[in-house]
């Protein structure tokens, strides 16, 4: 198995491959712009993303609108750079989310064997459940909101996550140095926080940028379904949602948007390509160029 | 004498980008005449395989490039010959052999398959039955039984000598000029070992094959070689008559090995008869339940009935191939897996059955020492972080601890500079001086050693037998020396367990096991001992 050799690998040395990496830095270029954009919106596009202004409806790009105007003659590159904002929020929650509950249960039945049987039944069951319909559910139930939303998207998200961790977990808690560490009197929570968890960052990262690119992509689907956050609160997926009307006449309210939307996704998974054919190094000599 | 059939002049191989070594081999020459067996000898690093490797064009590029010389197979020039003459001379008139027959089959054909499409991929224009009588032939060659059957077994199917019969039979299914054959023996037991070596050497004779045979092991060289040739930091330093190198070696590095290499012949005792006994194993069993569904459910014994004492001061060896229980056993007595029965006495309490958590005095007697230093410390802890961990386990200061770390370091032979640094950054011995260390750091009366130095060269072995034998005097350990070679287990053990199938077949003093040997399986192992006349010689001079 790869995670069995991955250990041997001296964590200093991979830290340097990655800058070598074309893949990681182009993904890392785009992803880390994208981000400032998003956060400086405000400093370097001083127009609002709800300013209705109706002589300007539905305008194609010019100099004053460059991504055009929608049906309510508010500015798209606005609303596309603002949108970023509530995408990449979030891609990185729901990751950080998912990866954080499912490495905890992915830990505890790839260890304790006795929860394992329940634990991964449970898995299982979430698992059976299309992840999109959980989300519309979820979201019917509760209304909209950002919160929900992060909910809605991270609950099918933790199966996959979970099930990676135990397969690494049931692999080092055979490695002979965590034996070593039992030899020597070692307490459980000890092992799992030294010995196991340390072990599990290489594929856990790659991991996360999967759930991120998903997540941004799963927000989208929300609201173009109308299940995502008002229209107040731009979003890629909404601005394409209200676009999808006029596409015949004004192409731009969706092509802009869709734009971002693949850049974005597209940025985030060449990232996790490249990190993952840095941090395996059964990949590590294709990968790099 | 005929002309050579494989010939290799000045061949130079340097490694891109390499640390602290430039050339893996520099200015190799040698021959291989038709039938003759070369054995290429050398410690890890000393660019053995690489020499193969080269001769195979099956150089790894990304990091090695072959700058200089020229190889030879039966007149014909290797060096920048085309890939496609390369892979047309593999298997017709060169072959190979490798050291893991497992990883060398494809587990998800069957064996038959997998010789004849040898035959078919190389020699166009036969029929399927001359095929199939072909392979036949060669499963009957190699001394398989039942080759009409065997045929369709899947490697898996097969012990490891068989596996390697199969791979040997790939090897020779084209009639080839050279066969090399990389550590074909090292991982299998010493008796499977013996009969592959006179397969070896009986099939060579026949086919009039010439052989490279590439090994660390100076007993195997004694056994089968014609000529040796000596490697040492990618230079051959010796080269003649495999007996002559090994009865009078003129080179240093060749006599520094020979007196590394273990010698089968035991000590008496050491240690004090009437010393406390620190530890009692009393019919220790352990068993594995195959629990199945729908079939009744089978076990399996891995320890069967297992009794022995230690004393205070004593090494106790524990022998046998692979299979025999003697890890199990090992694994039991530390309490790393449950015992099924039978009792583990340690200063008068039974600890056989007692749960994980009443376990933290017994674990601070006991320590182990495993067999793979590469993976038995972790490697994202620094040395201090790694020997300190048991320390602080057992609610030591930080300050206590470092001293500690430091008397240690010291008494295995390593600067005080080191324990900032992690794993990788060590060789192989020194890896495993840091494991003792670490099983030390805990101040154990009994140490367990698993194979500890079965991963080493033989160099290397020599100074960690040795470390752990002034250990035992200094502190008084008592140690259970587990291993499969009997010659490392002649030079350190006082008492010596022999383990076949679960059981101890023969239990005594090593100087009484050693030289007069009861038990039938006992006999069988020690004549296995490749090399043991050659080198039982050696020793008498």
């Amino acid at each position: 198995m790869t995670v069995t050799t991955m250990l041997d690998r001296p964590a200093a040395h991979s830290a340097k491959t990655i800058w070598r990496n074309t893949t990681v830095v182009i993904g890392m270029t785009v992803m880390v712009s994208l981000i400032l954009i998003s956060v400086f919106v405000p400093v370097i596009y001083g127009v609002d993303p709800n300013d209705i202004v109706p002589i300007q409806r539905l305008k194609p790009p010019s100099v004053e609108h460059i991504f055009g105007t929608d049906a309510f003659g508010r500015d798209i590159a606005a609303r596309v750079l603002y949108g970023g904002r509530v995408s990449l929020l979030m891609g990185a929650l729901v990751a950080f989310f998912a990866i954080t509950v499912g490495t905890l249960i992915g830990v505890i039945s790839g260890y304790f064997r006795a929860l394992d049987q329940v634990l991964m039944r449970i898995m299982d069951g979430l698992m059976v459940i299309p992840g999109i319909l959980l989300a519309i559910a979820l979201v019917a139930v509760s209304g909209a909101s950002v919160r929900t939303l992060i909910f809605a998207i991270t609950v099918p998200e933790i199966p996959r996550v979970a099930r990676l961790v135990r397969g690494i977990v049931l692999s080092l808690r055979e490695e002979a140095y965590v034996e070593a560490a039992i030899g020597l009197g070692t307490p459980v929570y000890k092992i799992l926080w030294r010995h196991i968890l340390p072990n599990t960052f290489g594929p856990l990262i790659v991991q996360a940028t999967y759930v991120a690119a998903s997540a941004v992509i799963t927000e989208a689907a929300l609201s173009f379904l109308g299940a995502g956050l008002s229209t107040d609160i731009p979003t890629w997926g909404n601005i394409i949602a209200e676009g999808r009307m006029y596409f015949r006449i004004a192409p731009w309210i969706i092509a802009f948007p869709g734009l971002f939307l693949a850049m974005m996704v597209l940025s985030i998974n060449l990232l996790g390509d490249g990190l993952r054919d840095v941090l395996d190094p059964k990949s590590s000599f294709s990968g790099r160029t | 004498m005929s002309e050579p059939v494989l010939q290799v002049r000045a061949l130079s191989v340097d490694i891109r980008g390499g640390g602290d070594r430039t050339s893996a081999v520099a200015n190799v020459s040698f021959d291989v005449a038709p039938g003759e067996m070369v054995c290429l000898v050398g410690e890890s690093g000393s660019g053995k395989s690489v020499t193969a490797s080269s001769v195979m064009g099956l150089l790894n590029t990304a990091n090695l490039r072959l700058s200089e010389g020229s190889i030879k197979l039966c007149g014909e020039e290797l060096v920048g010959a085309s890939k496609a003459r390369l892979r047309e001379l593999r298997g017709s008139r060169m072959a190979m052999v490798f050291q893991e027959p497992m990883t060398a089959l494809n587990p998800v054909h069957r064996v038959g398959d997998q010789i004849a499409e040898v035959l078919r991929t190389h020699s166009r224009g036969m029929t399927r039955k001359q095929i199939r009588a072909r392979v036949l032939e060669l499963m009957r060659d190699v001394y398989l039984p039942e080759p009409e059957r065997l045929q369709y077994s899947y490697p898996n199917q097969l012990s490891g000598g068989q596996r390697q019969r199969i791979v040997i039979a790939m090897a020779l299914a084209l009639k080839p000029a050279l066969i090399i054959a990389d550590e074909p023996t090292t991982a299998l037991d010493v008796t499977t070992q013996a009969q592959i070596l006179s397969l070896l050497r009986g099939l060579q004779t026949r086919y009039k094959t010439g052989v490279l045979f590439i090994t660390h092991d100076l007993g195997v060289v004694a056994e089968i070689a014609d000529r040796a040739i000596v490697m040492q930091s990618g230079r051959i330093v010796e080269e003649g008559p495999a007996l002559e190198v090994l009865t009078r070696p003129k080179h240093r590095y060749t006599r520094m090995l020979l007196d590394a290499l273990p010698v089968a012949v035991a000590r008496p005792p050491r240690f004090e008869p009437d010393a406390p006994i620190v530890l009692a194993v009393k019919d220790l069993t352990k068993t594995y339940d195959e629990r199945s569904l729908f079939r009744k459910s089978r076990s399996t014994k891995a320890v069967d009935g297992v009794s022995f004492d230690l004393r205070r001061g004593e090494i106790v060896g524990v022998v046998g191939e692979s299979g025999s229980g003697k890890s199990t056993l090992a694994r039991c007595i530390a309490r790393l897996i449950t015992v099924s029965d039978g009792r583990v006495e340690a200063s008068g309490s039974d600890v056989a059955k007692l749960p994980n958590r009443s376990l933290s005095g017994y674990r601070r007697k006991l320590q182990m020492v495993f067999q793979d230093p590469y993976r038995s410390l972790n490697p994202r802890m620094t040395v201090a972080q790694l020997i300190g961990e048991g320390m602080a386990n057992i609610g030591l200061s930080q300050r206590e601890a470092n001293e500690r770390t430091r008397r240690l370091l010291d008494l295995i032979g390593l600067d005080h500079s080191v324990t900032s640094r992690y794993p990788h950054q060590f060789s192989g011995g020194q890896r495993q001086r840091i494991c003792i260390a670490r099983a030390l750091a805990m101040e154990p009366e009994i140490l367990i050693a698993d194979e500890a130095v079965s991963a080493l060269d033989v160099s290397v072995q020599a100074q960690v037998l040795d470390l752990l034998e002034d250990l035992r005097s200094r502190l008084n350990l008592a140690v259970i020396f587990i291993t499969h070679d009997l010659r490392v287990a002649a030079r350190i053990c006082d008492t010596v367990a022999v383990m076949h199938r679960g059981k101890i077949v023969e239990y005594g003093r090593a100087v009484d096991v050693f030289a007069a040997p009861q038990h039938e399986y006992t006999k069988q192992l020690f004549a296995a001992a490749p090399g043991t006349d050659v080198l039982g010689q050696m020793v008498r001079h």
